[in-house]
């Protein structure tokens, strides 16, 4: 896998916010296909860290390479041109609009005339969410009547109905109970069956073991390591979240 | 909604002793809500996208000024009194400079980060002040022949052959748009409602224009007027006196024409779509690429744009441009806007409830004028309506939402 030009290739990233270095020269690779867990305390610098790559922070020093190009990354919509899709941690959904609205906040769908194509674009929305939840049917209800699972998945079918090569999830099954969290955990699995490299973020080291193939530890703004997950055990990663050390590995 | 005002409309007729639910008060009602209406569109936009605009009196008041000088003193100069372009150049000035007000409000308030409370609250003293400044106070008029039927008036009205073509197309618009969207939605096969439900809600809609066409029709212009006319027709008056309908006003279908576009700009464009995301979740807006600051920019020039026409109703209907036009407007339309079912949260609202919310509103206060009420005392109703309505509003969605979650 490690043999493979690196699908993203993030060195010396740094940030400050007035004087405090939020994330301080971290590099990291993902590769396709791959699940890397980003862990961390809060506040360690994770979720700044991985904004740099979705767009929404400007680093201070840094290079970003996708298959091997050196990119420039200044918005959202820069990310989404290089394939690279974020689920945020507050989901960013607006309560007020409709499933089908949601997925296409910013590329919506529209008629010759330049209108609005609604109903094409709830077509879409159906035929995505019947992949991920058979279930949903409230298609005509603002999100906000939606539960968190639900919630969850048009944030989830957003992310990938525009054939997302780099997947950003912060925390992405907090929020959630352990049936909605094992749809989402199988999700991933299949996501990363087709491709897809993905980083998965958390304070918790339970909700990214048993789905990462690596981890990297974050620890006050800097990288304190990253293993494959097979070589680690629990207590070691923990031990790389709350003192900041690396573990031998053998 | 509807509700509300045909209770209003029936409990004002039966205390005015059948003065309110005649043509004639109902004519009269829809131009004097005209131009509030036409301004709530545009506050609707505004306070879904989580702002507010404090100043559309007093633009009114700047831009009808603007209006009414370039009538009566700059444009008569230049192609004397009588030209037919002058009422739409005029117009056409009161527009860019509303538009550019618009575009000044929204750049302060999206780019310099000025809450938009504070930019209109000084754009009602700064605007007020500059309509004083245009004619150091003195009143403008009278305005151009061809501005004053955007007023109404006996002028300012269509006729009964023209209201039924209006009323006869609006029907077939109705009828065509329940067509299109269910043809649309077998194509993808959605679930259709019952064919029954869609006769009903297209009756009602069609129903309720006849209604006005109807209402329209049977406004009579004054006797003297009616003879003017036929005379200069070559008609023979019968000796019973001759009956000319008013048909619909000038102004209703101009508030009518605004409610549709913004309506339009609303539902149908990436604009309108942007602007309820943008109210719902700004945050998220941003993340989805959504140039939000720019957002903000249109909304307050489509309000200014807005502004404009109205103020244009406003001159046009008064027959001079005056300093204190527009005074107290903006409590009005957002008091309309509101009770329309604006969520002053953001990311809730629609025009037709805030074109409607007007309507209440107009009805009240010449309701309560019909049945000789003193000026204070219809402050005091017209203010405990709106609180009133609010918390009824609040209450219902509180419900509806709990029963949909």
């Amino acid at each position: 896998m490690s043999a493979a030009l690196p699908l993203v290739a993030m060195r010396g990233m740094s940030i400050s916010f007035g004087g405090v270095r939020a994330v301080d020269d971290v590099s990291l690779d993902l590769h396709a296909g791959e699940v890397v867990g980003l862990l961390g305390h809060n506040g360690a610098g994770k979720s700044t860290f991985i904004k740099m790559l979705s767009g929404a922070y400007h680093p201070d020093a840094g290079e970003i390479r996708i298959d091997g190009q050196a990119v420039t990354i200044n918005s959202p919509r820069d990310a989404r041109r290089h394939g690279i899709e974020t689920i945020y941690q507050t989901l960013a959904l607006a309560d007020n609009l409709d499933a089908a609205a949601n997925l296409f906040l910013g590329r919506e769908l529209r008629t010759a005339w330049g209108t609005l194509d609604d109903v094409a674009m709830e077509a879409e929305t159906r035929r995505v969410m019947a992949r991920l939840n058979p279930h949903f049917v409230k298609f005509k209800e603002p999100v906000r009547a939606l539960s968190g699972g639900q919630r969850q998945a048009v944030a989830i079918a957003r992310a990938i109905h525009f054939n997302a090569r780099i997947l950003i999830m912060d925390e992405p099954t907090a929020a959630l109970g352990p049936q909605e969290t094992k749809q989402v955990a199988d999700l991933i699995l299949q996501l990363k069956r087709e491709g897809i490299g993905i980083f998965l973020i958390s304070h918790d080291i339970h909700d990214v073991f048993d789905l990462a193939d690596r981890v990297a530890v974050m620890k006050n703004g800097k990288m304190v390591g990253t293993a494959p997950t097979r070589a680690v055990t629990k207590d070691q990663v923990l031990e790389m979240i709350i003192l900041g050390t690396r573990p031998s590995i053998q | 909604m509807l509700a509300a005002l045909v209770l209003i409309w029936v409990g004002v007729d039966i205390l005015s002793g059948g003065a309110f639910l005649t043509p004639r008060n109902l004519w009269n009602l829809s131009v004097q809500t005209a131009s509030v209406m036409v301004m709530a569109t545009g506050m609707v936009l505004v306070i879904v996208a989580r702002h507010i605009d404090l100043s559309v009196g007093s633009v009114l008041g700047v831009v009808g000024m603007v209006m009414g000088v370039t009538q009566t003193e700059f444009l008569p100069r230049l192609m004397g009194y009588d030209s037919p372009f002058i009422w739409i150049l005029a117009l056409a000035a009161g527009v860019a400079v509303g538009a550019a007000i618009g575009l000044l409000h929204g750049v302060i308030i999206a780019y310099l980060g000025v809450p938009a409370f504070i930019v209109t609250l000084g754009g009602l003293l700064v605007w007020r002040g500059c309509a004083w400044w245009i004619t150091s106070g003195r009143t403008v008029a009278p305005m151009d022949d061809a501005f004053r039927r955007m007023g109404g008036g006996v002028e300012g009205a269509i006729g009964s052959t023209w209201t039924w073509v209006v009323g006869v197309l609006a029907v077939a618009a109705i009828v065509l748009r329940a067509l299109h969207a269910r043809r649309r939605r077998q194509q993808v096969g959605f679930a259709l409602r019952p064919v029954w439900a869609e006769v009903v809600v297209a009756g009602l809609a069609c129903a309720g224009v006849l209604t006005v066409v109807l209402v329209a029709n049977s406004y009579d212009l004054p006797p003297r007027v009616a003879e003017r006319i036929a005379a200069a027709r070559g008609l023979v008056v019968p000796p019973e006196g001759l009956s000319i309908a008013h048909g619909l006003a000038v102004p209703v279908l101009i508030a009518v024409g605004a409610g549709i576009v913004v309506t339009f700009l609303a539902r149908r464009t990436r604009f309108g779509r942007y602007v309820f995301a943008l109210g719902g979740n700004p945050e998220a807006a941003e993340l989805s690429g959504v140039d939000t600051r720019r957002i903000t920019v249109l909304v307050f020039v489509l309000m200014g744009v807005l502004c404009a026409v109205a103020a244009a109703i406003s001159t046009a209907r008064l027959n001079a441009a005056t300093n204190a036009q527009g005074t107290l407007d903006e409590l009005y339309v957002i008091a309309a806007t509101v009770i329309g079912g604006t969520s002053l949260g953001g990311g809730l609202g629609t025009v037709a409830g805030a074109m409607l919310g007007a309507l209440v509103m107009q009805s009240l206060q010449s309701g309560m004028v019909l049945m000789g009420l003193d000026t204070p005392l219809q402050n005091i109703v017209v203010g405990l309506v709106l609180v009133v309505a609010v918390w009824l509003d609040r209450l219902y969605r509180s419900r509806t939402l709990k029963g949909a979650a």
